[in-house]
């Protein structure tokens, strides 16, 4: 037994202090995800709602009609009113800098973009307080309490889906890349004419990705969970589990993107070509629910939409890794697959 | 002799290998003595390499049968690696490990080998030690190449191209290193392109070229081959009519002349008889002669006599 783990061993350590010893290895896997949290962080922080920008418009010699209906309006919640003459008031609608324009009036009338959020929001509010100026009755008392939960906010959506992100990438790029570029140099072919086993090799990657693993994730959700609050409602074990699985699954990946190509050119067209829809549809920055219908099966099936389904799950909803079966068994489906099919059509030399 | 000296290290027969249309290995047939530094001497292209990656076995060959130490492809394959030390054309073996690692990595590979540090004496390595490869030179990283195939204390060592590239300097400290090697009781088969490497390491040489034998046998015994110790090479000035072969050839101590443009060159047996009679007759023609050279005739002669080419033609 020693006689195996003791290369297994040094192939990994040699594997390891290679990447180590690169300081960009250490931007990619370290900073660039640190970097992409807190970029995305501010700039989608919450902040409280800003008010609705509204215009009145005055027709020629009818401004004493509309500055009235302008003072009616004014000091609404919410609402930013400005009297306009009619044509510049229509030329801010279509420009998009007010959302609603109040033409004063037997009836008054409302002009907007039913297809704008903000402009829907615009009519109810304006309508609302036009109607209560002009001596409308709330019929029954209302309270509003607003909320804001952890857990539900932009950056506790991003950073499992960045965590997943950056799995796929290290992983991928972690084993294609250095895949392709020993078989270039001709390293894998001397490592071939020595005594070293082929599982040996294969597997000292593996051991090197889950060594690199460890430290990658701990910096990512322990700075989200100090800076921004992120939450970790599942078990830490349950949640090791789905990173080590997930991990793994992109290596069994990137060994099959690397297993014939070449040339370093090729095989980073083939990775671009696998991880490019994930990037987009599994969720990464925004729910991947905004697909049709008809796309969600497939999008489903996704690895890496099954890993970010996996490690919100942990994260967010605090789900056993019982209650994520589902997710789990893609992402092991698509490892076991990738590994079976590489190690048939791995080009050794 | 001795029953253990006639054993074959390696044995092969009607060795064959193809890509697509091109026969890179055209029935080769070979025996390596257990104990000889053997050469396979070639220009690029010849299929010195096909053939070392054969029976390296790192290539399948199409045809043919491989026998090593008794053993063979692909069935003995991790006994046989065990017994054999490979140093593969221009291999990057690492970036930023330091030579001891490397060395500590491929000695991992071995059940059995030299240490790091007895390794590290033998290719003269010790002060870079704790060098990154990036940083070495290009000696010291074929030198720490040797040392990887070495490592393992092989009974055959397996060299392609060892110093294709190296300044003088270099290239006499990895002959140096071979020549330890087999004075220890190694098998070496090495390819290259030099003559005064072959004539320097090797007992015997085959040359090849396109992928066939052309010539077996010792330096020495290759070179008597050419029938003659020396080569005279000379070029004459245009003008007047310049001699033509059979007149040289008929000259005393000439044994053959090959002629290319107003350049000539001719295999002799004693270049004191040769050269008076050539410029007896140059003179009776009134030709100049504009360069005269002899030298012993090398296996860089014998290539050009069976293939008209040169060995590195460019």
């Amino acid at each position: 037994m020693g006689e195996y783990l003791r290369p297994l061993m040094e192939l990994t350590l040699a594997r390891l202090r290679e990447q180590l010893r690169q300081p960009e290895v250490l931007f990619w896997v370290f900073a660039f995800p640190l970097l992409l949290a807190v970029a995305l962080g501010v700039a989608f922080r919450n902040r409280p709602p800003s008010p609705i920008r509204i215009a009145v418009a005055a027709e020629p010699g009818s401004r004493a009609a509309a500055d009235s209906v302008g003072a009616l309006l004014a000091g609404t919640p919410r609402l930013a009113v400005a009297v306009l003459p009619a044509s510049q008031a229509a030329e801010r609608l279509r420009q998009g800098s007010v959302a609603l324009v109040v033409v004063p009036g037997n009836p008054v009338v409302y002009r907007w973009d039913s297809t704008r959020a903000d402009s829907r929001t615009a009519r109810l509010v304006t309508d609302d307080a036009l109607q209560s100026a002009l001596g409308r009755k709330s019929v029954r008392a209302v309270a509003d309490r607003t909320v804001m939960a952890r857990g539900s906010r932009y950056i506790d959506f991003l950073i499992p889906g960045l965590l997943g992100m950056d799995l796929m990438g290290t992983g991928m790029w972690g084993l294609g890349y250095a895949v392709v570029d020993a078989r270039k140099r001709r390293l894998m072919k001397r490592l071939l004419a020595s005594p070293m086993r082929r599982s040996q090799y294969l597997l000292s990657f593996v051991l090197a990705r889950l060594a690199l693993l460890g430290p990658e994730v701990m910096v990512l959700i322990g700075f989200a969970m100090l800076a921004f609050g992120v939450p970790m409602r599942g078990s830490l074990a349950g949640f090791a589990v789905v990173a080590v699985i997930g991990a793994l699954c992109f290596a069994g990946l990137g060994l099959l993107t690397a297993s014939r190509a070449r040339t370093v050119e090729m095989v980073s067209g083939l990775m671009n070509l696998v991880m490019m829809p994930m990037w987009v549809l599994s969720g990464v920055f925004f729910s991947s629910a905004n697909f049709p219908a008809a796309m969600q099966p497939f999008i489903k099936a996704l690895p890496l939409t099954a890993l970010n389904d996996a490690l919100r799950g942990i994260m967010l909803d605090g789900a056993s890794l019982a209650a994520l079966a589902g997710p789990v068994a893609i992402c092991v489906a698509w490892g076991v697959v990738s590994l079976a099919v590489a190690l048939k059509i791995f080009r050794w030399v | 002799m001795s029953p253990v000296a006639v054993v074959p290290a390696i044995r092969c027969t009607g060795l064959v290998k193809r890509y697509r249309d091109v026969t890179a290995v055209a029935g080769l047939d070979l025996e390596v003595r257990a104990g000889e530094c053997f050469g396979l001497l070639g220009p690029n292209g010849a299929g010195k390499t096909t053939t070392v990656e054969m029976l390296e076995g790192l290539a399948a060959p199409d045809d043919g049968d491989i026998e090593i130490l008794g053993m063979r492809w692909p069935e003995h394959e991790h006994a046989l690696r065990e017994r054999l030390g490979v140093a593969l054309q221009e291999t990057r073996l690492a970036d930023r490990l330091t030579v001891t690692e490397v060395l500590r990595l491929f000695r991992s590979f071995y059940p059995r080998g030299h240490t790091v540090e007895e390794v590290l004496a033998v290719v003269a390595l010790e002060e870079k030690r704790d060098a990154w490869v990036e940083k070495l030179s290009g000696g010291q990283r074929q030198r720490l190449a040797l040392a990887c195939a070495l490592v393992g204390t092989p009974d055959v060592l397996f060299l392609d191209e060892p110093t294709t590239g190296l300044d003088p300097q270099s290239r006499r400290q990895v002959w140096e290193i071979v020549a330890r090697f087999t004075r220890g009781g190694g098998t070496v088969v090495l390819t290259t392109h030099y003559m005064e490497e072959a004539e320097r390491l090797c007992d015997r040489v085959a040359v090849m070229d396109h992928g066939r034998i052309l010539a077996l046998g010792s330096p020495r015994e290759l070179i008597a081959s050419l029938g003659a110790d020396e080569v005279v090479e000379f070029a004459l000035a245009g003008g007047a009519p310049a001699p033509v072969e059979a007149e040289l050839v008929a000259l005393a101590g000439v044994r053959a002349v090959r002629r290319d443009g107003p350049r000539y060159r001719m295999t002799v047996d004693e270049v004191h008889r040769a050269v008076p009679g050539l410029l007896a007759l140059l003179q009776r023609r009134g030709v100049e002669m504009t360069e005269l050279v002899t030298h012993h005739a090398t296996l860089e002669d014998l290539f050009l006599s069976l293939t008209g080419r040169h060995l590195r033609d460019a």
